[in-house]
């Protein structure tokens, strides 16, 4: 199989132009004829539906919360990076494309990347004329702050709650529509497969979680912005019900996978403290603008922080990175953090953890600029921990936090499989091996707003008067195979949980696929799931019935796909033997414990095809080609 | 700690729902109050009893899934909290606690403590946007906007359309979560030209859907985002004004 990118030719800058030039374009009359299947409303999703349905165009939205409001991107909360150069510092899209390029380390598609810069300008534009409350200076104009693995302040933010001002811009922008008449929303629907007529995606199985019905929609496309996978680790930042069921249903009828292993740990979240604990808390990665990180230079050094002098602190990000200091890329602020703990110098009380310390920004710049820059933040974990980060330094360890890995696709967001569009987290495009901070919000409305809604067109201009009726046997097919397997998971009445067996998966891939991999981890890893799935498969216990609310198969069913995409990671992590970015294996490492990339081996996307259960996936390879960056060893020195 | 529940069941809308009393024993204090429930419910299906049903998802305060009447008052005993984010600690062995589901008309149940707030979308859809088409948006930093205005814009548009300000209210007014977005869009230069009109069409969506407000002001204090009454002051300033600025008059010739 050839992936081709269809990446235009011609010089970087002048590529989206000659893209949109070049595509077909729907006739305004035309447009209501066609039928557009979203899933998903997160900042991808909303703003994709809400776009299409401006244009004209038939769109189904399909959410599986009540409302499309509650999307997890509304959880996003340090900012948005955008090329504006407001600050007079030397921003540029171009550097703003360099820096993302770099960030990801070398593994992500020149042309997207640029694109992503590019677009970053209007998207801002776009959200302040909808009304989203960015911060501003005295004067009235917009705020900027610095992320991780930047030396500009180009990210724009809304209190500690930028995704959520953003999504509710988006979201707005959907009712709008809504309300016209364009768009129609199904809450409370889970899409449970994908149906392809003729290698063409051409509709949706799902499920109505409130009465349990299993329905067809047919469509002429099917774009899917249903984020990342995050959650395959259990514990993570991410919300409870964020899945990987539709992209997996959909890798499972052919679109293949890109980059599984490629998964951010974040470095800035609260330590877990119990078995009970269902989630884990970010903390804004901005909080490292102020925030001096350091652990006890002795290990097993248990004084309360206050009481160890300066001379008996590492400030370890500082010293070994002292020209980003506490702002490098979120992978080497993990990866650090993890080490010094390894060496038995962290904090709290199991010893994952080391201090965020504000004393040094409280003393230079007051407590009230402390309190307006993040109060909301310190209040977040005041709650959570009953400790006030203006008394003490708060502790802080990586979790696992966004993937970059996702469906391929090629430079107009589709996938392998006609018409099955990808858009933000849940496509593997823009971020390579590692996302910077600020950088998510930027891909999910760039994909949303101003790429899809150009190049959808250009597949459905030759596709008119095509879509299937949903009594088509693919549709009758899929939706036996739907009931099936809800019927199975009910059938089966074993002893354990749904949840007993997602935390043990989530141990067994954070231990084995998460901030170190090695070859003899890994492959135990592969063994367990498998055996760990055959046992879930066997003895697992749902409850309740079919036609109903039951939150309880909602999840089972999530978690069966969880167990297949665990192992694709581990195989894929197996598999590319090279470290880079978020992907460190621990058998590449410089002299100094820095991820070593293998270039003349390793420069491709990877991207996976599912070949049956019985069979292996195959690796399909898109190799990457950088003509205008030259890939060198990242220093953040 | 060890705690007795009364969980309010109800199969469906239209059944007739029942408290029922289940122990939460050896729960850690720096449990939250849905990892609580999440222990209970755990126990209940190694049991094969049927769990309770609730509506979460971030865990984090912002997404407004989440959301219980815990001893009466919605979201618990802790101001500017959400459910979410209630920590066993703030509660003593032995404690008794009762849980429902949010309490009002225009949230029917749909199944023990999950309720449908599809009411608060149709809100929104009447109105509660600035009608820009994508891409045809001036420069960002065109129309200034003073810092204290656009805090004042961010304290309204915080709302998480949780519902708790339903919930509380003794009428089952939605004013505080209208009014917040109606106050969000009035106060910035951009919402300006639909100003008006919005006001007016939200505000009737709301009187259809849920009760009158008669300034108890339980709603703000139940807030998790605490947003003041305040802005209802102003919608209903808007409103009012929406009536003499909507007349229409003779055009010149």
């Amino acid at each position: 199989m050839e992936l081709k990118s269809k990446v235009p030719d011609g010089p970087l800058p002048k590529k989206w132009e000659k893209a949109k030039f070049d595509y077909k374009l729907v006739n305004p009359n035309n447009k209501r004829k066609f039928d557009i299947i979203v899933v998903g409303a997160g900042l991808a999703g909303a703003s994709a539906a809400a776009s299409l349905g401006e244009l004209g165009y038939n769109v189904e939205c399909f959410v599986f919360h009540d409302s499309p409001r509650r999307a997890h991107s509304i959880a996003a909360q340090g900012g948005i990076n955008a090329a504006k150069n407001y600050q007079n510092d030397g921003d540029s899209v171009w550097r703003l494309f360099y820096d993302t390029i770099k960030g990801g380390d070398y593994r992500s598609r020149e042309a997207n990347v640029y694109r992503l810069a590019e677009l970053s300008v209007n998207i801002i534009d776009q959200c302040v004329a909808q009304g989203v409350p960015f911060a501003r200076e005295y004067a009235g104009h917009l705020e900027n702050r610095s992320f991780g693995g930047v030396q500009v302040s180009r990210t724009f933010y809304a209190r500690g709650q930028t995704g959520q001002q953003l999504l509710l811009g988006a979201y707005q922008a959907l009712e709008r529509q809504a309300n016209r008449g364009s768009v129609r929303i199904h809450p409370r629907t889970e899409m449970l497969d994908l149906v392809v007529v003729d290698g063409q995606a051409r509709g949706i199985i799902t499920r109505d979680l409130i009465s349990g019905t299993i329905e067809s929609h047919a469509a002429d496309a099917v774009v899917l912005g249903t984020g990342g996978y995050a959650n395959v680790y259990y514990l993570s930042t991410n919300a409870k019900q964020s899945n990987a069921t539709a992209i997996w249903r959909a890798y499972r009828k052919g679109a293949l996978f890109g980059n599984p292993c490629y998964t951010q740990i974040h470095p800035t979240c609260i330590p877990q403290t119990g078995d009970y604990q269902s989630k884990l808390t970010l903390m804004s990665e901005s909080l490292r603008n102020d925030g001096r990180i350091w652990v006890p230079k002795k290990p097993g050094d248990n004084r309360p922080p206050h009481q160890i002098p300066d001379d008996e602190r590492d400030y370890f990000l500082e010293r070994k990175y002292p020209g980003f200091g506490n702002l490098v890329p979120r992978d080497v602020a993990s990866r650090n953090a993890k080490e010094v703990c390894d060496e038995g110098k962290g904090v709290g009380a199991n010893g994952r953890g080391v201090y965020l310390d504000f004393r040094d920004s409280i003393g230079r710049l007051g407590r009230k600029t402390i309190e307006e820059r993040y109060g909301n933040l310190f209040e977040m974990y005041h709650d959570i921990t009953a400790e006030n980060p203006f008394e003490a330094p708060m502790r802080i360890y990586p979790a696992p936090h966004y993937t970059m890995g996702g469906l391929w696709v090629d430079y107009n967001l589709m996938s392998n499989i006609e018409g099955l569009y990808v858009i933000g987290e849940a496509n593997f495009s823009d971020h390579g091996a590692n996302r910077l901070g600020a950088s998510a919000l930027m891909q999910g409305l760039a994909d949303g707003y101003f790429i899809l809604p150009y190049s959808i067109g250009d597949y459905l201009a030759t596709k008119l008067g095509q879509k299937p009726a949903v009594d088509e046997s693919a549709f009758g097919d899929a939706e036996r195979e739907v009931r099936g397997r809800v019927e199975r998971l009910l059938a089966t009445s074993g002893t354990r949980t749904v949840d007993s067996f997602h935390k043990e998966l989530g141990t067994i891939t954070w231990n084995h696929c998460g901030m170190a991999r090695s070859r003899e981890g890994l492959s135990a890893a592969i063994e367990r799931i498998r055996t760990l799935r055959d046992d879930y498969w066997s003895n697992v216990r749902v409850g309740g019935g079919g036609e109903e609310l039951n939150q309880s198969l909602e999840k089972a069913g999530r978690v069966a796909d969880y167990f297949e995409l665990a192992e694709l990671m581990c195989l894929d992590a197996l598999d590319r033997e090279e470290s880079a970015g978020g992907h460190f294996r621990v058998e590449h490492q410089t002299a100094e414990g820095e991820a070593k990339r293998n270039d003349d081996d390793f420069t491709y996307v990877a991207a996976w095809q599912f070949r049956g259960d019985d069979e292996a996936p195959v690796l399909q390879k898109e190799p990457l080609e950088f003509e205008s960056v030259k890939l060198t060893q990242r220093s953040y020195k | 700690m060890n705690l007795t529940l009364h969980v309010w069941r109800q199969a469906g809308p239209n059944s007739k729902g029942k408290f029922a009393r289940y122990d939460a024993r050896e729960i850690s204090p720096d449990a939250s109050f849905l990892e609580m429930l999440d222990i209970v419910n755990e126990r209940l299906i190694e049991r094969g009893e049927e769990p309770f049903a609730f509506d979460s998802d971030c865990r984090e305060g912002i997404c407004g899934s989440c959301g219980v009447m815990i001893n009466g008052t919605a979201h618990g005993p802790l101001k500017a909290t959400a459910t979410c984010q209630l920590h066993m600690r703030h509660f003593n062995d032995g404690d008794t606690i009762w849980i429902e589901p949010w309490r009002s008309a225009g949230f029917p149940i749909v199944r023990d403590l999950v309720v449908d707030r599809g009411a608060f979308d149709r809100i929104i859809q009447a109105g509660g946007y600035v009608s820009v088409r994508t891409g045809s948006a001036p420069e960002a930093n065109i129309i200034p906007v003073p810092k204290d205005v656009q805090e004042t814009a961010m304290d309204a548009a915080a709302c998480i359309g949780c519902g708790a300000c339903v919930a509380q209210c003794p009428n089952g007014a939605a004013h505080l979560f209208t009014s917040a977005k109606i106050s969000h869009l009035a106060l910035l230069p951009q919402g300006q030209p639909e100003r008006y009109e919005r006001a007016t069409r939200m505000v009737e969506v709301m009187e259809e859907k849920f009760g009158s407000c008669t300034n108890y002001g339980e709603c703000e204090a139940v807030c998790p985002k605490a947003i003041s009454i305040d802005f209802i002051a102003l919608m209903n300033r808007d409103f009012i004004k929406a009536k003499f600025k909507g007349r229409k008059t003779a055009r010149p010739a």
